[in-house]
């Protein structure tokens, strides 16, 4: 399947013109992903000065919220990580003053507030959902975070690595969100907590997070990693 | 009045013009490419025709089905585009081109042109617009409009919120930037097809003018026979 795809691209004319000039498919060129890499650090920037950290996300009635959320990952469900919440520890390091690490039990009494907001995947689909936890905004606060910072990044069970800026760490509805439809987070929804950020695309949302960091240097992501733009603000 | 068989076309024009058209070429494989991810009808648009890398490379490498490297294209072409459609805007509006060639537009002419194209009687004669043709003009100046605003409907949904509204919410603005892609296709198959049949007009486009003395035979392949649309 993947091989005759590739066949096809290659016979193909990508956009006629433009492979015709070249001979191959431009997009794979270094000089062009260079150019596109370029114009995407560029869109970080506009991104970030759209920002509002006072603007909310759309909120939804109750009834809009899906039960069964769709599972999304790059492996199938039965392969996402089983954490033992006897053993699971949430590890903080970086510009954080107090970095005891915290247990299932001691996140799950942070006080909780409960969003219904909607889920927007960078492919294009959307999906609203009713999501319970507790501020980052918060958490940060009481971990004596440094939130003159400029990032926060996020370490997770199953290999998953993202980060966000420090404005949207601290947006009112940024979650740690230990709740989906009322009910504890399911382990493909990222068991024992997920970070709910209604005004990033969904990949900005990182499941099973083990280790929370507070930095100035920009955290890698994933998916940015695999030529995804950064900041993915909506 | 100029000679109505002399095509002219200022360099601001030409320059506005022709990096309209590659960055709606990018913006419309890299769309194709994109919609594929989450198709909004049952089909997708064929590889070939897409903008964004070898799909195999990409999923064999990272996982990923060849969506980054479109989206990337997007998220550039759409400054390029923008630069380009403003400059093209603001020239055609503050130089007089748009009140001198695309207007004005009477229904009555409209309804003679349409139909008088629809039984290919219609001329097609260069550097003069018909009302259909103006009416064509204002219709994909309108539809790039209109796909710029559903696209920042769907790039920011939560920045600009009560936009989506406007377009029936996220999804409806998907839709909606669908059917104006779909427009914008149709609008240059048109657009190309005529430019086909009277070919002069490209080289218009390229070199700025064409045919400022009676051309000979055979220089202008289109030129003569225009009438046989």
């Amino acid at each position: 399947m993947i091989i005759e795809r590739r066949n096809l691209l290659q016979r193909g004319l990508s956009l006629g013109a433009l492979t015709l000039l070249t001979g191959c498919d431009l997009s794979d060129n270094d000089a062009v992903q260079s150019v596109l890499a370029r114009f995407s650090e560029w869109n970080d920037r506009v991104q970030a000065a759209l920002f509002s950290g006072g603007r909310l996300a759309p909120t939804f009635p109750e009834s809009m919220a899906v039960k069964d959320f769709r599972y999304n990952a790059w492996y199938p469900r039965d392969k996402a990580p089983k954490l033992d919440p006897a053993d699971y520890r949430l590890l903080l390091s970086g510009k954080i003053a107090d970095k005891r690490p915290w247990t299932v039990e001691a996140l799950y009494a942070l006080p909780q507030e409960t969003q219904i907001t909607r889920h927007v995947c960078v492919e294009g689909w959307s999906m609203i959902g009713k999501w319970t936890g507790t501020p980052l905004s918060t958490f940060l606060e009481r971990i004596g975070a440094d939130t003159t910072a400029r990032y926060v990044g996020f370490e997770c069970a199953d290999g998953y690595y993202e980060g966000i800026d420090m404005p949207t760490a601290l947006h009112p509805q940024t979650l740690m969100a230990f709740k989906l439809a009322d009910e504890i987070l399911p382990r493909e929804h990222g068991f024992p907590f997920k970070l709910r950020i209604p005004t990033k695309l969904g990949f900005k949302n990182p499941k099973f997070i083990t280790t929370i960091y507070v930095t100035d240097k920009q955290p890698r992501g994933y998916w940015s990693d695999r030529g995804y733009n950064w900041f993915s603000g909506i | 009045m100029r000679n109505p068989t002399v095509q002219t076309h200022r360099l601001p024009v030409r320059i506005s013009h022709w990096l309209m058209a590659l960055s709606i070429l990018i913006m419309i494989g890299s769309g194709w490419r994109i919609y594929n991810a989450s198709p909004i009808f049952p089909f997708r648009f064929p590889l070939w025709a897409t903008l964004g890398g070898d799909v195999g490379a990409s999923l064999a490498l990272h996982g990923d089905p060849g969506v980054a490297t479109a989206i990337a294209w997007h998220l550039a072409g759409l400054w390029l585009l923008l630069v380009s459609f403003l400059s093209f805007l603001l020239w055609g509006l503050f130089s007089g081109h748009f009140r001198r060639d695309f207007l004005p537009i009477s229904a009555g002419a409209f309804l003679r042109d349409f139909v008088a194209a629809l039984r290919l009687r219609l001329e097609h004669r260069l550097g003069e617009y018909n009302a259909v043709q103006k009416v064509f003009y204002w219709g994909a100046l309108a539809a790039v409009l209109m796909m710029a605003l559903s696209g920042i409907a769907i790039w920011k949904p939560v920045q600009t919120y009560p936009l989506e509204l406007m377009f029936g919410g996220f999804q409806g603005a998907r839709l909606v930037h669908f059917l104006g892609m779909t427009a914008i296709v149709a609008f240059l198959m048109v657009h190309l097809s005529l430019v086909a049949l009277v070919p002069s007009t490209l080289v218009a486009m390229v070199i700025g003018h064409f045919g400022h003395r009676a051309t000979p035979a055979g220089a202008s392949p289109g030129d003569e026979g225009s009438k046989a649309r």
